[in-house]
C-alpha cells in the first residue's frame, strides 16, 4: 500500500484534518478536488490545551495577588537584563534579520535538510527515529528506555517533552522520570505545571520553593533557609547520586546542525552536561522545525538566544554533539524527529513563521497580558504570545479557540523576537480564521455577526448614525455608578454581556463630536 | 512501498510527504544576508583583555602568567584550594605539573575510571581549544589535553589554562575553529541558575568553582 494515498484518506480516524488553505479548490484531472490532509496534534495526549478557556483560566489568576507579585517581580528583572546586554549589541537588528532568514530558509528546504541531518547523525553511530505524533513519539522513547533495562531517567529541561507528557507516559509504562532542571524539579516535587518556557516555576518566589523543598525532599536539612544559593545546594545534594548512576539520559534540542549532523543543548546548571554525559544511552525529542542548515548559523543564534532568554551574554554551558563519541560520554544514541501538527504550522503560510521560533521566551516577558495572567492561564505548555500563536495552529483553531484574542496587539513581542516573528500580525490572522470556522459550522449567526451587520446598516447612512449616537447616551446611566469604576462599565445588559464578560466598556460621552462640533463651531461654518 | 515496511518508514514517509505537501510545489528559498559582524575590530592585546574582563564579569577568577611562571603559578592555585587529589586528563603537558606539592595525588584520567572514580577527585586541571572574549567563553573539545566531557564535570572545581593565541573577539571568529565531529563544550562562567525569582546564583550542578590561566606569552 502506498503511504501518501493513505495519508489524504479521508477515513483515518486519528486525522481530524482541513485543507491546507493554499490548495483549497484545486483541481486534480480526474475532477476529484485534491485534500491533502493537515493534521493536527491529536487530542487526548499531550499538553497543549487546557481544561478551560483563557478568559476563565486567567480570572483565578489575576485574583491571586501573591503570583501577580512573583510574576512582576521575575519578568521585570529579566527584562532589564535582556535590555543591557541587547544594548551591548551593535549589529543585534542585522543578527535579527538573519536569524529570520535563516529559518525561513530552513522552513522551506525541510525535507531535504531532515534527510541529511537523519544521514549524518546516522553516519556519527546514531539512531534516528520519527514520530508523527505525540503517541508515536512516546510509544518509541518508552520502547527504547525499555531496552536498556533501566527503570529510570534523568531528564534535562525539554518543551517538546513536555508538550507530549512524556513523563506520564513513562510513568504508565512504569518508568520513572526525574526532572533535573532546578525549576522542572520545583515543578515536579509540587505536581505543579510549567509556567513559563524558560523559567517553568516563575511562579513561585523563594519563600515557596522553600516550603516546598523542606515538605518533599528526602533528608533535607531542616534548617535550610530560603536563600537562592541555598535552595540550589538543596538540588545539587538530591539530584547528585542521581546523576552519578543514570544508565538513560533524555533531552530536547535547541538547534540541529544538518550539514554535520550535530546536536546542541544550550543551558546554565550543568545538569543538561550530566544528562548528556554521563548516561550510557542518549535519547534526544526534537521538533522537525529546531535544525538550522549549517555549522556557521550556529554563530548566529549562539549570539541571538543567551541574551534574548536569560539576558546573559552566553550561558554557562552549551554543549555539542555528533552522533556517538568514541570513549567519551553515551555509547548509545537515538534522535526521534517530532511532528504533532508541526506540519499543520508550516501549511498555513500566514502563520508558518511560527515555527522559527527558538523558545528565548522574550516575548513572554515584556507581554502585559503575561505579566498579568501567568502562564497556567494558556492551557498549554507554550504560554504567551509565541504559545497564544503556536498552540491554536498545533492543535487547530477550535481547540484553543481563546487564545488568539489573549493580546493587546501592542507589540512588544514583535519588538524583542531575535528572529523577528510578527506575533500580532498572526494572533490576528488566527483571530480571523477562528471567526471564519465560527461561521462554517453555525447556521444561526452569532451575536457578533449580527452586531457587525447592524453596524453596518447605521453607519453607512448619516441620520441612522446621528440618532445612534444619541440613543448611545443611554449608556451614561450604565456607568455612573460608583466612583472608582467612574468612566466605565463594567457590565452591558443583554447579549451585550459577552463583551463586558472579560472587558469593561466606556461609558458613552456626554455628547458626541458632532454634536460638540455643532454646539462649538456651528456658527462659524 | 509494501505492507512489510517498518513502522519507522511509514512514519518517516509520512512526515516528509506532509511537509511537502505544506510547502506546495515550489516554495521560495530566502537568501541569507549576513550582515552581521563577523570579524574584530580590536587589537590582539585588547581582544585578550576584553577577555579577561567577560570572564571575571561571570565569577570566573582570571590569572595570567607567562609560560615560564605556569608551573608555580597552577602549584600556588591548587596549594590554595586545599584540594588533595587531583584529576588531569593523559595528555595534559607533563612540564607544567613540574612544580605541585609532593603530596599532592595527580590522577591520570583513565577510560576505565567510571563515574564514581571521577568523583573522587576535589580538582581538575585542562586546556581548552578557543576562548571567546565577547561573551566570556572558553570552548573544550575534548582532545587529549582536555580529556573527556565528564572529567570537567564531575569535580567541583575546574582550572582551565588557554593561551593568547587561542583567544578570538567574536563567537562568528570561534566556530570555524572547532571541529563539529568532536564533542563540544562552551564554558561561560561556573555553574549557574536563574530559576528562582530570576535571580543568578552561581553554583549548581557542574564546577562551582572555575579558575582560568591565561598564558600571555
Amino acid at each position: 500500500m502506498s503511504v501518501a494515498p493513505q495519508e489524504r484518506g479521508k477515513g483515518a480516524p486519528q486525522e481530524r484534518g482541513k485543507r491546507a488553505p493554499q490548495e483549497r479548490g484545486k483541481v486534480v484531472p480526474q475532477g476529484r478536488t485534491l485534500l491533502p490532509v493537515v493534521v493536527h496534534a491529536p487530542r487526548g495526549v499531550g499538553h497543549l490545551r487546557g481544561d478551560e478557556s483563557f478568559p476563565d483560566a486567567a480570572r483565578g489568576a489575576l485574583a491571586d495577588t501573591q503570583l501577580r507579585r512573583n510574576l512582576g517581580h521575575a519578568t521585570a528583572t529579566i527584562r532589564d537584563k535582556r535590555a543591557k546586554v541587547v544594548g551591548e549589541v551593535d549589529d543585534w537588528e542585522a543578527l535579527r534579520t538573519a536569524g529570520k532568514a535563516i529559518k525561513d530558509h530552513t522552513m522551506a528546504r525541510l525535507p531535504e535538510l531532515l534527510t541529511q541531518l537523519e544521514a549524518n547523525v546516522t553516519a556519527a553511530g546514531g539512531v534516528v527515529h520519527w514520530a508523527r505524533d505525540a503517541t508515536e513519539a512516546n510509544q518509541i522513547v518508552t520502547r527504547l528506555v525499555a531496552e536498556t533495562g533501566s527503570r529510570e531517567v534523568v531528564k534535562v529541561k525539554s518543551m517538546a517533552t513536555q508538550e507530549i507528557a512524556l513523563n506520564e507516559a513513562l510513568a504508565d509504562a512504569g518508568i520513572e522520570a526525574f526532572e533535573t532542571d532546578l525549576a522542572e524539579l520545583i515543578v515536579q516535587l509540587g505536581d505543579d505545571k510549567p509556567s513559563h518556557i524558560l523559567v517553568p516555576a516563575i511562579h513561585k518566589n523563594r519563600a515557596e520553593i522553600r516550603e516546598l523543598f523542606a515538605r518533599t525532599l528526602p533528608g533535607v536539612d531542616p534548617e535550610l533557609t530560603d536563600d537562592p544559593a541555598a535552595l540550589a545546594g538543596a538540588a545539587r545534594q538530591h539530584l547528585r547520586e542521581r546523576f552519578l548512576t543514570a544508565k538513560v539520559g533524555i533531552s530536547g534540542a535547541n538547534f540541529a546542525v544538518a550539514d554535520t549532523g550535530t546536536l546542541s543543548v544550550v543551558e546554565s546548571e550543568g545538569n543538561g552536561r550530566m544528562c548528556l554525559t554521563l548516561p550510557e544511552t542518549l535519547i534526544t525529542v526534537m521538533g522537525i522545525e529546531k535544525l538550522v542548515p549549517t555549522w556557521q548559523d550556529l554563530e548566529v543564534f549562539l549570539q541571538l538566544l543567551p541574551r534574548s532568554s536569560t539576558g546573559e551574554r552566553m550561558n554557562p554551558y552549551t554543549s555539542l554533539w555528533t552522533g556517538v563519541h568514541e570513549g567519551d560520554g553515551p555509547q548509545s544514541f537515538h534522535l526521534v524527529l517530532l511532528d504533532n501538527g508541526r506540519t499543520a504550522v508550516l501549511a498555513d503560510e500566514a502563520g508558518r513563521e511560527t515555527l522559527n521560533c527558538i523558545r528565548c521566551s522574550a516575548c513572554l516577558n515584556v507581554c502585559p497580558v503575561y505579566e498579568r495572567a501567568g502562564g497556567h492561564a494558556y492551557g498549554s505548555v507554550y504560554p504567551g504570545p509565541i504559545g497564544a500563536i503556536l498552540s491554536p495552529q498545533l492543535t487547530g483553531i477550535e481547540d484553543n479557540a481563546s487564545l488568539p484574542y489573549a493580546s493587546t496587539l501592542c507589540g512588544a513581542c514583535y519588538e524583542v523576537c531575535p528572529v523577528k516573528i510578527d506575533i500580532p500580525s498572526i494572533l490576528v490572522h488566527l483571530r480571523a480564521e477562528h471567526v471564519e470556522a465560527q461561521r462554517e459550522t453555525r447556521r444561526v449567526p452569532t451575536a457578533e455577526a449580527i452586531s457587525m451587520a447592524a453596524a453596518s446598516w447605521t453607519m453607512a447612512d448619516a441620520s441612522r448614525w446621528e440618532k445612534a449616537q444619541t440613543a448611545s447616551r443611554a449608556g451614561r446611566l450604565l456607568g455612573r455608578r460608583r466612583d472608582k469604576d467612574a468612566g466605565r462599565i463594567r457590565s452591558l445588559p443583554g447579549p451585550l454581556a459577552a463583551w463586558t464578560a472579560a472587558r469593561d466598556a466606556p461609558r458613552p460621552p456626554a455628547e458626541t463630536f458632532r454634536q460638540w462640533w455643532a454646539r462649538d463651531r456651528g456658527a462659524d461654518t | 512501498m509494501t505492507a512489510a515496511v517498518p513502522g519507522r518508514d511509514i512514519a518517516r514517509e509520512t512526515v516528509l510527504t506532509r511537509i511537502r505537501d505544506a510547502l506546495g510545489p515550489d516554495p521560495v528559498v530566502p537568501e541569507v544576508s549576513r550582515d552581521y559582524v563577523t570579524g574584530s575590530d580590536l587589537e590582539p592585546d585588547a581582544v585578550v583583555e576584553r577577555f579577561a574582563e567577560r570572564v571575571d564579569d561571570y565569577r570566573a577568577t582570571v590569572h595570567r602568567t607567562g609560560h615560564a611562571e605556569l608551573p608555580a603559578t597552577l602549584a600556588a592555585l591548587i596549594t590554595a584550594s586545599g584540594a588533595g587529589r587531583v584529576g588531569v586528563p593523559v595528555g595534559l603537558d607533563y612540564a607544567w605539573l613540574t612544580e605541585l606539592p609532593d603530596d599532592l595525588e595527580v590522577v591520570r584520567d583513565q577510560p576505565t575510571y567510571d563515574t564514581a572514580a571521577l568523583d573522587t577527585l576535589e580538582l581538575v586541571v585542562t586546556a581548552s581549544t578557543v576562548g571567546i572574549a565577547e561573551t566570556g567563553t572558553i570552548v573544550l573539545d575534548a582532545s587529549p589535553d582536555q580529556g573527556r566531557r565528564a572529567l570537567t564535570l564531575v569535580p567541583d572545581h575546574h582550572i582551565c589554562i588557554i593561551t593568547t593565541d587561542q583567544i578570538v573577539h567574536t563567537v562568528p571568529e570561534a566556530l570555524p575553529r572547532l571541529d563539529p565531529t568532536r564533542p563540544l563544550t562552551m564554558i561561560s562562567g561556573p555553574s549557574a541558575t536563574s530559576d528562582i525569582e530570576l535571580d543568578r546564583v552561581e553554583g549548581v550542578h557542574g564546577p562551582r568553582t572555575l579558575h582560568v590561566i591565561i598564558v600571555t606569552d
